[in-house]
């Protein structure tokens, strides 16, 4: 399979791919041939079924809405480009770019895109503010069935309350950030495995 | 904190009464005992004369008979004495949050062996090897065997066995090497103890414990990689430290001065042979009793016991052969978890899962609590400073350097490197158990002068590991994450951000595959499909198996789109928006999980069977546990609601300890949490595929809306007492009760978010244009499958196991087709929700 992966790649695409990604070649031919397993069209994009096929986003609370954010907008299909770009999120933070102040030019694993990834899971509609509505969506799709709407209404407003500095009953995107101070960033990146030894 | 001491009395006085009754009366007896277990009884009879002792003149009625049962009785009441101890442990939660369960339970037999020791001047009752080795380690090993995490075990086996191996041996000879030096250093006063003596003492004291290191780390929450490690080293370097024991005992027996290159390489020979042919042994009766499970179809009620004998015998076998009985019984285990859960009925597969969590948690409690009597013994206290402190010390240095250096070295290797964190925790986690201690006690008087020395060392090394590092290791682990992340009260959108990164994280996990998705892997399985599977599971299983989750999968949402089509072809558009939908379908898998209705689960046992590798069965334990969290939520609804958010967020899968938590019975919540979020998932997906492709919006919003609209869906679980009763009722009533209400909030909503879903407002204007709203792309294969193939892909999938669930879907489906979908979908005007067209009320009855 890993061979095939390769030979169907360029390793003009691959330098690419790595230049905006950061990914290593490995890391990328690897990942093409999960891309092409996943990919039960054999036409190079995956759709939403692809992802939904696998099983265990669907024991994944999140599992659609993390699939939704794979995809562009307005799109049902997305490419290996694309695929890694989302992927490239995940990587690690490195430690020249720990530092570095937010810019234009900025990685797409930097710790701002990587809250902006997360702001996105929460803001649906994309007007760059997470309203109540949307947070009690996303409240309760995390948490169990047990717990009833009254609660779930206080914590969201307390959570608005806490982090809404505008007083728009709103979170912004910037709001987000700073209350999101602590959030462990360290968590939120996956490294890629090839082979674990 | 009443009860507890109450308890605590009542078991002081149970010892007291037992120790009088017994120690005082029984004293040679059980000293008999203790030197050859097995044979106790039979020399008890004989003393007593067997039947009737002298000539009677008159017929008793009864008659005092405490020889016969003795070491029975005594045994029976030692367990339950240990256990006992255990509850009361475990009856106070602000303890045991501090001090590890392991280290109480040791102080609980230190105060025991106490007891002991002040009613007979001598202890009676110790941890012997026998006993230890041939009926309390088995079955944990065999536990920790068969509930390994398969997938991630082979994953991380390089870093295992390098652990395991090279770890073990580098303990083993730096302890003893620096021993000795020390002792030739003159730091020691005069031992008789000579070089091969400690490098036999290394090697003894150099493998982690697998019952002491699970016991803690349990109560640290380390990650799965960091804690398959560990575990995975401390199961296979018990094999190894056994080897290494055996071989310097061999070499301790020959003298130093016979000792040339050839037996050295004998022993480095053995060493693999012994290590090997253990697995092997182990891999035959794992095979063994797959093969076995494939018949065992006629007598399933003693079914669960071959997985218990056969690991026993295995144990026993590579014993007889000399080979590492460890190492067997592990890879008997591993081996036949997967064939035995495909083959074996699911009552049985239950029945061994929880016997075996009973069986291993009940012998690690009693050699624990062993542990600490037999340290209350004058006998094995042989001081001697330099010896004990520079061995605690030793120890634990070198497997600091070692960890690290090995780390170190792995570290170019592994993709993921193990963080220094992680390789702290690994290090700090060497904790020292029972197995040195067996073996320790096992060494030969004859031989080695020092015995009791040693034990003695090895007892306070135990000691040392396991309470001072266990207690320690939790702050220590806070401490040090907290130095990483600073974490403070964290804020509401804090928690829940992080939450949902490790969600976001699973998820990336999963599609990217990362869990080894390798070309080796890959090949390994087909082969395995091919072959392997071939020969140890049953056809019936051999089916089911692979696909088990990937059918329930599609089944779920080819119920789902029924359902929806059932909806829209009474003609109600509204009807798909509705909660009602989603009501009926919770209903529907609740009745089918639902314990309460005997006479349902009868008939549906089946059904279970069919997917019983995905979702096991909740037993009625899980009931109890539900209605004790939501009594705990109505006393926490006045507490903030940070607490309230802790307590119910989902867990993401890597808190998840899969199944080799020894104790851990809220693995049913676990597993309740995901069909939760499966049926979730599913119901989302079908309704956003209703809605052509743009999922969420106003799925979400309908949802939401809805549940403020009808407070008495408060809490599922609610509308799950009152419906599991009946669905069809429940249908009714759902359809009915949101059904006129529903219209207005569901439209505006939609209305007020243009451009809906996450992505694609183009996608939801094309889909509704080309009228294709029955057939979104991925819809369409479904719709195709269930009008085309006419048993459906339930019935192919899953041989119709369940009479009931045929013919509910039968039913369903003739009345699906019984309407002409075209028609019905141009026709689809709003009808008021005429009396809700329930799925025909026969299916059930």
């Amino acid at each position: 399979m890993g061979s095939r992966a390769s030979r169907l790649l360029r390793e003009e695409e691959i330098e690419e791919i790595k230049k905006e990604t950061g990914f290593s070649h490995s890391q990328i031919t690897r990942l093409y041939s999960r891309f092409t397993s996943l990919d039960k069209g054999e036409n190079g994009t995956l759709s939403r079924e692809d992802f939904q096929r696998i099983p265990e986003l669907a024991i994944n609370p999140l599992g659609d809405r993390i699939i939704n954010a794979f995809f562009p907008e307005g799109e049902d299909q997305v490419n290996f480009r694309g695929f890694m770009r989302t992927l490239a999120h995940f990587r690690p933070i490195e430690d020249n770019e720990k530092n570095k102040n937010p810019s234009a030019t900025e990685p797409l694993n930097s710790r701002t895109n990587k809250l902006l990834f997360a702001f996105r899971l929460y803001d649906l509609d994309r007007d760059d503010k997470i309203s109540r509505d949307e947070l009690l969506q996303v409240l309760r799709m995390m948490v169990g069935v047990n717990i009833s709407d009254e609660q779930l209404g206080s914590i969201a407003d307390r959570t608005i309350q806490e982090a809404d500095t505008n007083g728009d009953s709103c979170i912004s995107f910037n709001e987000f950030i700073k209350a999101s101070f602590v959030v462990n960033i360290h968590i939120c990146t996956v490294v890629l495995v090839l082979v674990n030894i | 904190m009443a009860t507890c001491w109450g308890f605590t009395l009542f078991l002081c006085m149970l010892l007291i009464a037992c120790g009088g009754l017994s120690l005082a009366s029984e004293e040679a007896e059980t000293r008999n005992s203790q030197r050859d277990t097995g044979t106790a009884s039979s020399s008890n009879t004989t003393g007593e004369g067997g039947h009737g002792v002298g000539p009677i003149t008159t017929l008793p009625i009864v008659t005092w008979k405490w020889h016969h049962i003795s070491t029975q009785y005594l045994v029976a009441l030692w367990i339950l004495v240990a256990w006992l101890c255990k509850l009361i442990i475990e009856s106070n939660h602000h303890v045991t949050n501090v001090i590890p369960e392991s280290a109480l339970l040791i102080c609980f037999g230190f105060v025991l062996g106490g007891m002991i020791w002040g009613a007979d001047k001598v202890q009676t009752f110790t941890l012997t090897p026998t006993v230890f080795f041939y009926f309390l380690l088995p079955q944990v090993i065999l536990d920790a065997g068969y509930h390994m995490p398969n997938k991630l075990f082979f994953t991380n086996l390089g870093a295992i066995l390098v652990y395991a191996v090279i770890g073990t041996c580098w303990n083993a000879a730096s302890l003893g090497l620096s021993l000795w030096g020390c002792h030739m250093g003159g730091l020691m006063a005069d031992l008789d103890i000579s070089l091969l003596q400690y490098l036999l003492f290394g090697s003894l004291m150099a493998a982690v414990d697998p019952v002491a290191v699970i016991a803690v780390f349990e109560q640290v929450h380390v990650n799965d990689v960091l804690f398959i490690i560990v575990f995975g080293e401390s199961l296979l370097n018990d094999g190894v430290t056994v080897v290494l024991f055996n071989v310097f005992d061999g070499f301790v027996s020959l003298g130093g001065s016979q000792i040339d290159a050839a037996e050295i390489v004998k022993g480095i020979v053995s060493f693999f042979v012994v290590a090997f042919g253990g697995s092997l042994v182990g891999i035959a009766f794992g095979i063994l009793i797959s093969l076995l499970t494939r018949f065992t179809k006629n007598i399933q009620i003693i079914e669960p016991g071959f997985i218990f004998v056969m690991g026993y015998l295995s144990y026993l076998t590579a014993e007889m052969l000399s080979l590492s009985a460890i190492l067997s019984t592990v890879f008997c285990g591993v081996l036949c978890q997967k064939y035995v859960r495909a083959n074996m009925h699911e009552h049985s597969v239950q029945t061994v899962k929880y016997a075996m969590k009973v069986f291993a948690n009940g012998s690690e409690t009693i050699i624990f609590v062993f542990l600490g009597i037999s340290a209350i013994d004058k006998i094995i206290w042989v001081w001697n400073t330099g010896f004990i402190l520079l061995t605690v010390f030793f120890v634990f240095v070198y497997r600091f350097i070692g960890v690290f250096f090995l780390t170190w070295i792995l570290n170019r290797y592994r993709l993921v490197p193990l963080e220094f964190i992680d390789q702290v925790i690994m290090s700090y986690g060497g904790l020292r158990g029972a197995v040195a201690y067996g073996l320790a006690v096992m060494l030969d008087e004859n031989k080695i002068k020092e015995k009791n020395l040693m034990v003695c060392t090895t007892l306070i090394v135990v000691y040392c590991t396991v309470i001072w590092q266990g207690i320690t290791m939790k702050p220590l682990v806070t401490w040090l994450k907290v130095k990483r992340a600073e974490v403070n009260e964290l804020t509401l959108l804090e928690k829940m951000t992080n939450k949902m990164f490790n969600h976001t994280l699973v998820a990336i996990e999963d599609i990217s595959g990362q869990i080894g998705h390798n070309y080796l892997r890959s090949k390994w399985k087909s082969f395995e499909e091919k072959w392997i599977s071939w020969i140890l599971m049953k056809p019936s299983a051999r089916k089911k198996q692979d696909e088990v989750f990937n059918v329930f999968h599609q089944l779920n949402l080819k119920d789902a789109m029924e359902y929806v089509a059932e909806g829209e072809r009474r003609g109600s558009l509204e009807f798909i928006r509705k909660e009602s939908v989603a009501i009926d379908f919770r209903k529907k898998f609740e009745s089918e999980y639902s314990e309460d209705m005997p006479d349902m689960r009868a008939n549906m046992s089946n059904g279970h069977r069919a997917t019983s590798t995905t979702r096991e069965h909740i037993p009625s334990v899980s009931v109890e546990m539900h209605e004790h969290t939501m009594k705990a939520m109505t006393e926490a609804e006045a507490v903030n609601a940070h607490h309230l958010l802790d307590q119910h967020l989902y867990k993401s899968r890597k808190q998840h300890r899969h199944g080799f938590s020894r104790s851990d019975f809220i693995i049913n919540k676990d597993e309740k949490e995901v069909q939760e979020i499966f049926k979730r998932t599913m119901k989302n997906r079908m309704e956003s595929a209703k809605m052509g492709g743009s999922p969420k919006t106003i799925v979400k919003h309908t949802k939401k809306e809805h549940q403020r609209k009808m407070p008495k869906g408060k809490s599922i679980s609610q509308t799950k007492l009152c419906y599991s009763g009946d669905e069809d009722f429940g249908f009714s009533e759902g359809d009915s009760a949101s059904g006129y209400d529903l219209p207005y909030p569901s439209f505006p909503m939609r209305d007020s978010k243009p451009g809906g879903g996450i992505e694609n407002s183009a996608f939801v204007s094309d889909l509704y244009s080309t009228d294709s709203l029955q057939t979104p792309p991925w819809l369409a294969e479904g719709e195709l499958d269930s009008s085309m193939v006419a048993p459906s892909l339930r019935a192919q999938a899953s041989p119709p196991t369940s009479p009931i669930e045929m013919r509910h879907l039968g039913l369903l489906r003739i009345s699906t087709r019984s309407t002409d979908t075209k028609q019905m979908n141009n026709d689809q005007l709003p009808l008021p929700p005429t009396p809700p067209p329930p799925p025909p009320p026969s299916s059930h009855m």
